[in-house]
C-alpha cells in the first residue's frame, strides 16, 4: 500500500480523452479535463449525461475504455481502486450496514492503520454534527443523517482528491447551506482537491472556483462561475446555468467588432465578436432576463441597442424587488424578461403590446440554437 | 375539525393493536397445537422414559416400570461418551469442511454470476438436485463406489495410495466425507440467500476506502454474509450430530465409527433398553442446545438477523 499517502493538500487531477463504453451505449465520450490541485472543481449537468461514470473511472470503480487519467502527474489509470489517494462519497451513500456509524467512518483510516484513527473518525463526525449518533448503525439514520456520515467517511482520510457525487442532495435547504459552507471551509483548510457533482446550479455558482457543465458523456463549456454565466458558448449552457433568451438567426454580415443576425420577422440582432462563439452561418442570440428592459409600444432601433417589437404580455407576475413579464413574440417564441421595481410599479399590463430591448454588449452569441432538454435535471 | 381528525386516528391506532394481536393468535394456534403434540408431549414422554428402571415382576426384555432413576444417567454417560466425543468431533469436522467447500459455490452463484441468471439458475438445480434422490440410496450409492472392490480403493491401491490391505468404508474419512456430502446443500442455500442480496456498492466503498479484495472480503462480504453461515452451520450441525445412517455399518461406518445416534438405535430397536436410549437423547439434545446457544451468541448475529 505504499502508493497510499495521508495527504496534507491536494493533488492535480488530469483526464486525457477519457471514454467510456457500456454495451450499446457511450455513457462518456473523449473527456478532457484538469482540475489545478486544491481547486474546487464543479461537475453539472442532466441526469444520466454521465456524471456517475467518470466519477467511478477516476476512483477506479470501473476502467475506461480508452484515454488516461493522472494524478499529480502520475498515470494511475491502471492502477486498483484501493490504492488510490482517493475517496468518494457515494450517491447512494453506500454505508456499511453491519458496522456502527464511527466503525464507518473509521474504515479508510484502520485499512491503512492510521495510529489516531479514534480521534480522527469522531472529529470527522464533529464536523458532520452527528457525534452522538457515532453507536448507531445505518439504519438507524435518516436518509440525511447518511448522507453525512458517507460525507464524513471520506473526508476523514484526507485524500488527494476528493470525489463528491450529490453529496448533498438529501438534505433541506437550511442543513445544505450549512454543509456548503462547512464543504468549503474544509475545502479551503486543508487544501483539498474537491470534484463535486452537482444538480444544483446554485450550489455550483456558489461553492465552486471551476464550473464544468457536462451533457451526453462530453462537456459543453467549463470556466469560472462568472464567465459561464455571463458568456456562455452553447444554448445548453445558457439554458442550464440560470435562464436565458435565444434566438435562432444567420450571420447576415460582420465587421471586426459585431456581427449581425438576421432573426425570423425581419429583425437584425448585433453581438459583439468577443461574445459571441460561432461568427458565420447559424448563429443564435443569447440575452438573460435580467439583463433586458421591457417598452410599452414601439421603440427605434439604436446602434447600441438591440430592439425586437410587437409582442404581447402573456403573464406579469410581480415579486416585489422585481416584477416577471413573459411576452410572446409568434414564431420567435416566448420572451422573459426581469426588471426591478426600482421606481415605479410595473408599467406595462396583462394583454399590452410591447417592445423589449438590451444593450449590444449584454447578449452573447451562440453557436448552436439546440432546443434544451434539461427536463430531466430540473425535477430535482 | 382538525382535533376531531386527531382523535379519529388516534383512537384508530390504539384499537388496532388488539385486532391483529387477535388474529396472530388465531393463526399461531395450529402451530401452538403442532408443537404441544408432536414435540412438547414426545419430549416430555422421552424424559420420563429415561428415568425409567426394569419391571421388577418381568424377565421379559424390554419391560419397564416409570420411576426416578436417576442413575441411569450416571452410567449411560460414562458407558457412551466416548460415542458422545465421536458424535460432535465428526459433526464439527463436517460443518466445517461443509462450509469451507460451499461458501466459493454460494459465492459463485449468488455474486459472481449474477450478469447470468441462467447459469445462477443451473447451479441452483445442480445443488439442488440430489434431493430428487433418497438419502439413503445416495449414501448406498456412495458405499459402493468408496468399497473394497469398487474403482477408488482399486485405483488408489495401484497408486501405492492406500495400502493393500486399506479400506475406505468403514473409516472415520468415509463417515465425515457421507456426511458432509449429504449436509452441503442445507449449507449451500442459506449462505446462497444472503449472499444474493448483498449490495455490491458496498464492496465498492471498501475498495475505495483502501480494502484490497481479500481485506473486502473479511470486513464486508463475510460478516454481511454471517446470518447464512450461521443458519447453514446449524442446519449441517444438528442433524449431524444426531446422524446414525452415514455412521452405521450398513452404510459407510464400521464398528469403530459408531456415533451417539447409532447407539441411540441400537438401545431403542435391539436391545431395547428404552431408558438408556432415552438418557443418550436428552444428553444428545441438551449438548447441542448449549453448544448452539454458545456459537450464535459468540457470532454475534442478533443485529443482522
Ligand atoms: N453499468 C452500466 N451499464 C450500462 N449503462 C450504464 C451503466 N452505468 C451507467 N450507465 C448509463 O450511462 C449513462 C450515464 O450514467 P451516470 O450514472 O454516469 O449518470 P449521471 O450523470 O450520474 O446521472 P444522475 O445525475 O442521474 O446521477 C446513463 O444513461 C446510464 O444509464
Ligand atoms: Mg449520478
Amino acid at each position: 500500500m505504499a502508493e497510499v499517502s495521508l495527504s496534507s493538500s491536494g493533488t492535480e487531477l488530469t483526464l486525457q480523452g477519457i471514454r467510456k463504453e457500456f454495451p450499446g451505449f457511450v455513457a462518456v465520450d473523449n473527456l478532457d479535463l484538469t482540475i489545478r490541485a486544491g481547486e474546487f472543481f464543479a461537475l453539472l449537468g442532466p441526469s444520466g449525461c454521465g456524471k456517475t461514470t467518470t466519477l467511478r473511472m477516476i476512483a477506479g470503480l470501473e476502467d475506461p475504455s480508452a484515454g488516461k487519467i493522472l494524478l499529480g502527474g502520475v498515470d494511475i489509470t491502471d492502477t486498483k481502486a484501493y490504492k488510490r489517494p482517493v475517496n468518494t462519497v457515494f450517491q447512494s451513500y453506500a454505508l456499511f450496514p453491519h458496522l456502527t456509524i464511527f466503525e464507518n467512518v473509521a474504515f479508510g483510516l484502520r485499512r491503512r492503520k492510521v495510529s489516531n484513527a479514534k480521534e480522527l473518525a469522531l472529529a470527522a463526525l464533529d464536523l458532520v454534527q452527528l457525534a452522538h449518533v457515532a453507536d448507531r448503525r445505518p439504519a438507524q439514520l435518516s436518509g440525511g443523517q447518511q448522507q453525512r456520515v458517507a460525507l464524513a467517511r471520506a473526508i476523514v482520510n484526507r485524500p488527494a482528491l476528493l470525489l463528491l457525487d450529490e453529496p448533498l442532495g438529501a438534505l433541506d435547504l437550511k442543513l445544505r447551506r450549512e454543509m456548503q459552507v462547512e464543504l468549503k471551509k474544509i475545502q479551503a483548510d486543508v487544501g483539498l482537491t474537491f470534484l463535486h457533482v452537482t444538480h444544483d446550479q446554485e450550489e455550483a455558482m456558489t461553492m465552486a472556483d471551476t464550473v464544468a457543465v457536462m451533457n451526453n458523456g462530453h462537456i459543453e463549456q467549463m470556466g469560472a462561475p462568472e464567465s459561464m454565466y455571463d458568456l456562455p458558448e452553447t444554448a445548453f449552457v445558457a439554458d442550464f446555468l440560470g435562464q436565458s433568451n435565444v434566438f435562432r438567426g444567420m450571420a447576415s454580415s460582420a465587421n471586426a467588432s459585431t456581427i449581425e443576425v438576421a432573426i425570423p420577422g425581419g429583425t437584425t440582432l448585433r453581438v459583439p465578436v468577443a461574445r459571441a462563439s460561432a461568427h458565420s452561418g447559424d448563429v443564435s442570440v443569447g440575452v438573460r432576463p435580467e439583463k433586458m428592459s421591457i417598452h410599452a409600444g414601439a421603440v427605434a432601433p439604436q446602434t447600441d441597442t438591440n430592439v425586437i417589437s410587437g409582442g404581447r404580455v402573456t403573464d406579469v407576475s410581480f415579486t416585489g424587488v422585481s416584477s416577471q413579464y413573459s411576452i410572446d413574440f409568434g414564431p420567435l417564441g416566448n420572451v422573459v424578461v426581469f426588471e426591478q421595481n426600482l421606481k415605479a410599479l410595473p408599467t406595462v399590463d396583462l394583454g399590452d403590446v410591447v417592445s423589449v430591448s438590451w444593450k449590444v454588449e449584454r447578449g452573447f452569441g451562440l453557436r448552436d440554437h439546440r432546443a434544451a432538454v434539461i427536463d430531466e435535471a430540473s425535477e430535482l | 375539525m382538525a382535533f376531531a381528525a386527531f382523535a379519529d386516528t388516534s383512537e384508530k391506532k390504539s384499537a388496532e393493536p388488539v385486532k391483529k394481536s387477535r388474529v396472530v393468535i388465531l393463526m399461531l394456534l395450529p402451530g401452538l397445537a403442532y408443537l404441544l403434540l408432536f414435540f412438547l408431549a414426545p419430549l416430555v414422554s422421552l424424559i420420563l422414559t429415561s428415568f425409567m428402571a426394569p419391571d421388577p415382576n418381568s424377565m421379559d426384555m424390554g419391560q419397564f416400570v416409570y420411576s426416578f432413576q436417576w442413575q441411569n444417567y450416571v452410567t449411560v454417560i460414562s458407558e457412551n461418551w466416548s460415542f458422545f466425543v465421536r458424535s460432535f468431533g465428526f459433526a464439527i469436522l463436517a460443518t466445517v469442511i461443509a462450509l469451507i467447500v460451499s461458501y466459493p459455490i454460494a459465492y459463485f452463484i449468488g455474486v459472481y454470476a449474477r450478469p447470468w441468471p441462467a447459469i445462477q439458475a443451473f447451479a441452483l438445480i445442480l445443488v439442488i438436485a440430489p434431493f430428487f434422490i433418497s438419502f439413503l440410496l445416495r449414501t448406498l450409492a456412495w458405499k459402493q463406489l468408496l468399497g473394497d472392490d469398487g474403482w477408488v480403493v482399486t485405483t488408489l491401491k495401484s497408486a501405492s495410495l492406500l495400502p493393500a490391505d486399506g479400506h475406505i468404508t468403514g473409516t472415520a474419512f468415509s463417515v465425515v466425507f457421507g456426511l458432509t456430502y449429504n449436509f452441503i446443500p442445507f449449507m449451500v442455500l442459506p449462505i446462497y440467500t444472503s449472499l444474493e442480496r448483498l449490495d455490491m456498492r458496498l464492496l465498492e466503498a471498501g475498495r475505495d476506502l483502501y480494502a484490497s479484495p481479500s481485506t473486502t472480503f473479511w470486513k464486508v462480504t463475510l460478516p454481511l454474509s454471517m446470518p447464512g453461515v450461521v443458519a447453514g452451520t446449524l442446519l449441517t450441525f444438528i442433524p449431524a450430530s444426531g446422524d446414525f445412517v452415514n455412521a452405521s455399518s450398513s452404510f459407510l461406518g464400521g464398528p469403530g465409527t459408531q456415533m451417539v445416534g447409532n447407539q441411540i438405535a441400537s438401545n431403542f430397536l435391539k436391545i431395547l433398553d428404552y431408558p438408556a436410549a432415552s438418557v443418550l437423547s436428552v444428553v444428545l439434545m441438551a449438548v447441542i442446545m448449549v453448544i448452539v446457544s454458545v456459537y450464535v451468541r459468540r457470532a454475534g448475529t442478533e443485529e443482522l438477523l
